[in-house]
């Protein structure tokens, strides 16, 4: 690991007066005078013990009094504070019993260890789990290089890979939790240094690789985010969530899928179905909305929403056992609602 | 459903950062608190000094490591695993991965499970860590060590403590577990010598000892 010095932010001001970087700015194209923030410091000290990142100073934002807090009305739906840890939102009953659907995510998430430490804001702003993105000797284009490592048909390992989306960069999002709050229609609270704050939807928070292969949400690096806000359940708001892994122990998504529907009796009024481990980032399915709406919540039903999800998907070389597991999965997550 | 080998048709471009307004922006205020700080010569004080910057050299930290308070001469960079193994001299805390995927390096901070090789000694600040060497009161072993004796659920080793670390937390905190509560509590645990059953049985055997 690099040298770096350390700074103990004492407000979000404070924080965004030291800030001059941000992790996506750096991997790209870095330079020795990086200031990042670091909260659970998970996926930052994982960067830099790769010596991918090389921070100037690293300033921790975890002890900003204020960030570390969830609040729940009938009304104003669900805050959560960027700095709330992962184990604090699966401990917490309003969020199980109003918002099933993150509650699955957040407990099926890392470790207990990574829980007890990783931080909401952080979650959604860490970098994909890639292995060519992750290795000092692979320059990929998210790090300024000119070519994708995974793509290869051959040579590339993309077992793991994205099967939608993937025409510029194959890497799916790291965030399996984002798969679930982006299904609620959460968005995500940002402040900047100007003492502007603005609300953005997470379906706008992160940011497609052909838009812009540098980044994988919109932070600037003088932005914090702040709180991250679901909209309030109807009683009739049902909701929830599925992740596919290789062992049993803890495991990265192979896929996973989140689904928030309002239903009447076994009837779908309207559904948000979001996928994970299958684009560059957290993916709405359209497709599978659209065919499952204003139809009974059945297995037929069910299973054609589940096809119509995979329409578009163009598997890579190692990766076409996932439109299969996506299939199954998307079905089985609508038919946990029934 | 093919897809083409080839890099897409051109390299794909950067259009959303505006790294030269960030550059121009935000430098001048960093240099300005740094404190240049040689090895000893300032105290991290508890609870967290705010609104300062330390290092990039050693500063010396007190830890209550333990239940004592210990202090140690650490840079930002240092973990705590290294803290605890290369200052303090408590080895009994592994490190296998070294990035947060096996759990072998587990103490509790505060009380909480965490992966003492993902965080930073500066990390602790006013908090308490318990490490395996903690676990045995006034000589006598915890139950779960005990019963990882009985049951052999130890083979190579190297997972054992962090393994011990979470089957302790659960039998501490929950009175009666089952085996899906033992499985749950270490799943971030990872033993390549496959010792699972055995660690599962010894901690249900703990459970119904301590109540
Ligand atoms: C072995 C392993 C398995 C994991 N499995 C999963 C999984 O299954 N699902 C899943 O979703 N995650 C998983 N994770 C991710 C993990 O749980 C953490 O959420 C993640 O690594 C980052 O959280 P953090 O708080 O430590 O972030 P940090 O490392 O502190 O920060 C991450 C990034 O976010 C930025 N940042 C942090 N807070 C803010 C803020 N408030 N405003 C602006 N920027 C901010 C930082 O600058 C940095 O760029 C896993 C991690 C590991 C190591
Ligand atoms: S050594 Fe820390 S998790 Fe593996
Ligand atoms: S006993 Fe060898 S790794 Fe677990």
């Amino acid at each position: 690991m690099n040298k770096f010095s350390w700074y103990e932010a004492k407000s979000v001001e404070d924080a965004l007066e030291q800030v001059n970087s941000t992790l996506s700015d750096e991997l790209y194209e870095p330079t020795q005078k990086a200031s990042v923030f670091k909260s659970g410091g998970i996926d930052v000290f994982d960067w830099v013990k790769e010596g991918l990142l090389k921070p100037q100073k690293i300033i921790n934002i975890r002890n900003i009094p204020g960030l570390d807090q969830i609040s729940y009305d009938r009304k104003e739906g669900l805050h959560i504070g960027s700095n709330v840890t992962l184990a604090e939102i699966a401990s917490n009953p309003e969020i199980k019993s109003q918002y099933l659907a993150l509650h699955q995510a957040v407990n099926h998430a890392a470790t207990p260890q990574l829980r007890n430490v990783s931080t909401l804001g952080g979650n959604i702003a860490q970098r994909n789990r890639c292995w060519y993105f992750r290795s000092a000797d692979h320059d990929c284009f998210r790090k300024g290089g000119d070519r994708c490592f995974a793509r290869h048909s051959e040579t590339g390992e993309n077992e793991n890979h994205a099967i939608l989306d993937n025409g510029t960069c194959v890497s799916v999002h790291a965030s399996s939790i984002a798969t679930a709050l982006m299904a609620f229609n959460a968005s995500v609270v940002i402040a900047n240094a100007e003492g502007k704050q603005k609300t953005v939807q997470m379906d706008d928070f992160f940011v497609s690789a052909g838009e812009d292969i540098a980044m994988e949400n919109i932070l600037q690096a003088k932005e914090i985010i702040t709180e991250i806000i679901l909209p309030p359940p109807s009683k009739n708001t049902k909701s929830a969530y599925i992740k596919q892994v290789a062992r049993e122990s803890y495991d990265w998504s192979l896929a996973d899928v989140a689904v928030v529907m309002e239903v009447s009796g076994n009837t779908c009024k309207s559904a948000s179905i979001v996928l994970g481990a299958a684009a560059p980032v957290p993916y709405r399915s359209v497709e599978a909305q659209q065919a499952i709406e204003s139809k009974t919540i059945n297995s037929d039903n069910a299973t054609a929403a589940a096809k119509a999800a995979m329409t578009k998907a163009r598997p890579l070389s190692k990766n076409d056992y996932k439109v299969p597991l996506f299939v199954s999965t998307i079905k089985q997550t609508i038919l946990e609602i029934a | 459903m093919e897809n083409k080998d080839q890099d897409p048709e051109s390299k794909p471009g950067k259009t959303i950062s505006r790294r030269s307004f960030i550059r121009g922006a935000g430098l001048s205020t960093a240099s300005s608190v740094l404190m240049t700080s040689n090895a000893f010569a300032l105290e991290y004080k508890e609870p967290l000094v705010t609104g300062k910057e330390f290092g990039p050299d050693a500063i010396t930290i007190k830890m209550k490591v333990n239940g004592i308070t210990k202090s140690l001469s650490v840079e930002p960079r240092t973990t705590l695993a290294s803290a605890l193994r290369d200052h303090l001299e408590l080895t009994g805390t592994k490190v296998v991965c070294d990035r947060g995927s096996c759990s072998a390096c587990t103490v509790y901070l505060d009380g909480k499970p965490v992966n003492s090789c993902m965080m930073s000694a500066f990390d602790v600040g006013d908090k308490e860590i318990t490490t395996i060497e903690g676990i045995a009161k006034n000589g006598e072993l915890h139950p779960v060590q005990e019963a990882f004796i009985e049951h052999d659920a130890s083979q190579c080793g190297y997972c054992t403590p962090g393994m011990v670390m979470s089957c302790v937390h659960l039998v501490d905190n929950n009175p009666n577990p089952n085996l899906e509560d033992v499985k749950n509590a270490t799943r971030g645990n990872l033993c390549r010598c496959g010792t699972y059953p055995k660690v599962f049985k010894a901690t249900l055997a703990a459970a119904k000892k301590t109540i």
